[in-house]
């Protein structure tokens, strides 16, 4: 792979990535909070791509007249006034290491020969892989298989002070916070309030529909599922991966997960509704 | 699959690379690179124009493409691998700007009044380094990378590349929150990652061998200009630990999907088969250090000891890790390096757990 073909996998991937986090893509995959760096690295990445083609292209003319690779010069001086703002610009025309600079440039005169064949690493062409995955495919975030395979995370934390609700009624809560406050205060801050809550449909172990959320830390590798037993109305009918808002009551029945064995609160569904997948479909 | 790493001839018998230096720039021109590759149609088929047309042929089949990646199991794969990559280039980039920096604008000189003229004294030196650079491995093996060929011992290279994503403030705080209950693992995390990273440096300077580490030739580090070294080291660097990472991506986000949690079950009753299970598992689930603590803290039916040896061994040795590593230092350093990190990570770790848990 060579310069030119580095700088555009740079330019996509860097393109892809600022894509993704100017939409609400990059929610699907990674927290929030990385918005700013994921914005900065892919406008680095565009910016690398840029340098390196104009690197490429701008000095053909230059070494066409110094064919035998004259040492700093042309080329150099010429680099010098190109350089970006972020480069001192007096020193760059200084060689650090000046034994080095004879040889070494002579070496660069001769780059474009052998040093696309060996000395460019082949393995950057997996990187069209992460683009094509951003701007091509766009996998959805992750559901009921993962919800499947993996333990509930509610399985360690054990608080037991939680603050009252907030108001209204039905009040929203999370499913994690709903699940935390069935679990550790055995629903004593639930109360007889009822709560609205929004996840996805997936097939607990005894085949009934159970409600998940998938809860992410840093990235969806360490998505972790918090599931919810449902009882009363539960929504019949739909596929795995449906999402709908459920609104109901505090149940003190409790579920095991086989996965590793936690154990899962129900809730007492009054009433639900089919709703589109929400812009941040993780807890 | 990788650069020149593997033809490199050794470095110059008993020449300047016994100084603890690793030799990089000198090695002789090989008379096979000498002379232009033959290419089929002369000059016109690059790897740009293979790169459009793939490009174009992947955009005309994107149907089926999608088609065939509707299955829960290939989209969940696709998912989990597409998200690693999304959380690590933030660091994958900012961590090569720091070590293209550190190759093109920093002397070698201050790398010599930094380190303790000692190696055996600048290992713990540069572990403690580690504590203040809050990133995750990712970015750490250029970093590493860049230090060794400025000049600085490998042993204090690599004894940074193990500490700095294991004990850095952002790590430590994600390890507070996930064991709001264990204070203890805190430090526990800290004191048994800080002495691997130590042993480690210092096994590197009595067991070591620089023809280990074969780094590539860069010759555009030492170009005239700064400005176009510095993009060249960025454009390299990226292109060459992101391929490598995508690779430990790709091993990962099949492990996620074919392992699943059911079987962990089963091992988490023997306190040792335990263990061991967790230090396979951080090193094969290559999870990003920050997140780990989460995970880590979800295993509630494994002893806290058994997930201190899941958070130690992970920032070290796992599978996108040995990757990079091999692409970075060359095949021969990281098979050598992974295995003994392991080792010594989980030893630490059994004994720390058992001292401070």
């Amino acid at each position: 792979m060579n310069r030119q073909a580095q700088a555009v996998i740079l330019l996509l991937l860097g393109g892809a990535v600022i894509r993704a986090s100017v939409t609400d893509l990059y929610l699907r995959y990674v927290k929030e909070g990385l918005r700013p760096f994921l914005i900065a690295a892919g406008l680095l990445l565009v910016a690398a791509a840029i340098m390196t083609l104009w690197y490429e292209l701008r000095p053909a003319a230059p070494r066409a007249l110094a064919p035998t690779g004259d040492p700093g010069g042309a080329p150099a001086g010429g680099d010098g006034a190109a350089v970006d703002g972020g480069v001192p610009a007096g020193g760059s025309v200084d060689v650090p290491d000046v034994g080095a600079g004879g040889p070494a440039d002579g070496s660069g005169a001769g780059h474009d020969g052998h040093g696309h064949a060996h000395h460019e690493p082949r393995v950057g062409w997996l990187l069209i892989l992460p683009v094509l995955g951003l701007l091509l495919v766009a996998p959805p975030a992750l559901g009921s298989y993962a919800a499947g395979q993996a333990g509930t995370a509610l399985s360690s934390q054990q608080q037991s002070d939680y603050p009252p609700l907030p108001e209204g009624d039905p009040v929203q809560v999370s499913v994690l916070d709903y699940a935390s406050r069935a679990l550790f205060d055995r629903g004593t801050s639930i109360g007889d309030r009822r709560v609205q809550l929004t996840g996805f449909i997936a097939t607990g172990p005894d085949g009934q529909p159970i409600l998940a959320r998938m809860v992410l830390s840093c990235c969806a590798a360490d998505g972790r599922p918090v599931k919810l037993g449902l009882t009363g109305d539960v929504p019949a009918g739909l596929p795995d991966d449906s999402w709908v808002e459920v609104t109901g009551r505090y149940s003190d029945r409790l579920g095991r997960d086989p996965v590793n064995d936690a154990e899962i609160p129900y809730l007492e569904v009054e009433s639900w509704r089919q709703v589109p997948v929400p812009k941040r479909p993780y807890d | 699959m990788t650069t020149d790493t593997d033809r490199a001839v050794p470095g110059e018998p008993g020449g300047r690379a016994s100084a603890g230096g690793v030799d990089t720039g000198t090695r002789p021109p090989d008379p096979a690179g000498a002379e232009p590759p033959r290419r089929w149609l002369g000059d016109r088929i690059g790897s740009v124009e293979i790169l459009a047309a793939l490009l174009i042929i992947l955009i005309i089949f994107r149907e089926p493409i999608a088609a065939a990646l509707d299955d829960p199991r290939v989209q969940t794969w696709t998912t989990v691998f597409v998200s690693i990559m999304v959380q690590a280039v933030p660091f994958l980039v900012f961590g090569v700007l720091l070590s293209a920096v550190i190759a093109v604008f920093v002397p070698r000189s201050f790398w010599a009044k930094a380190l303790p003229r000692h190696p055996a004294l600048a290992v713990p030196a540069a572990s403690a380094a580690g504590v203040v650079l809050p990133g995750c491995e990712c970015g750490s093996v250029p970093i590493a990378g860049s230090l060794i060929r400025r000049g600085v011992t490998p042993a204090a290279a690599l004894a940074f590349l193990l500490a700095a994503p294991a004990v850095n403030p952002i790590v430590l705080t994600a390890t507070a929150v996930a064991f709001p209950n264990n204070p203890e693992m805190v430090l526990a995390r800290g004191v048994a990652s800080l002495i691997v990273a130590m042993i480690m440096g210092w096994l590197w300077l009595r067991l070591g061998r620089t023809e280990w580490i074969r780094m590539p030739r860069r010759p555009e580090l030492d170009d005239a200009s700064r400005g176009r070294a510095f993009w060249a080291a960025v454009r390299h660097d990226v292109t060459h630990a992101g391929g490598f990472l995508v690779l430990g991506a790709m091993a990962a986000a099949s492990i996620n999907v074919l392992v699943p949690e059911r079987w962990l079950q089963t091992l988490a009753d023997n306190p040792w088969l335990s263990i061991l299970a967790l230090a396979l598992l951080a090193v094969l689930l290559s999870l990003c250090s920050e997140a780990d603590a989460f995970v880590a803290a979800s295993l509630s039916q494994f002893s806290l000891t058994s997930r201190l040896v899941f958070l130690v061994v992970g920032p070290m040795v796992d599978l996108k890790l040995i990757s990079m590593q091999a692409g970075v230092f060359g095949r021969r350093f990281a098979f050598r390096f992974a295995p003994t990190t392991f080792v010594v990570a989980l030893l630490v770790a059994v004994g720390a757990g058992a001292v401070l848990l």
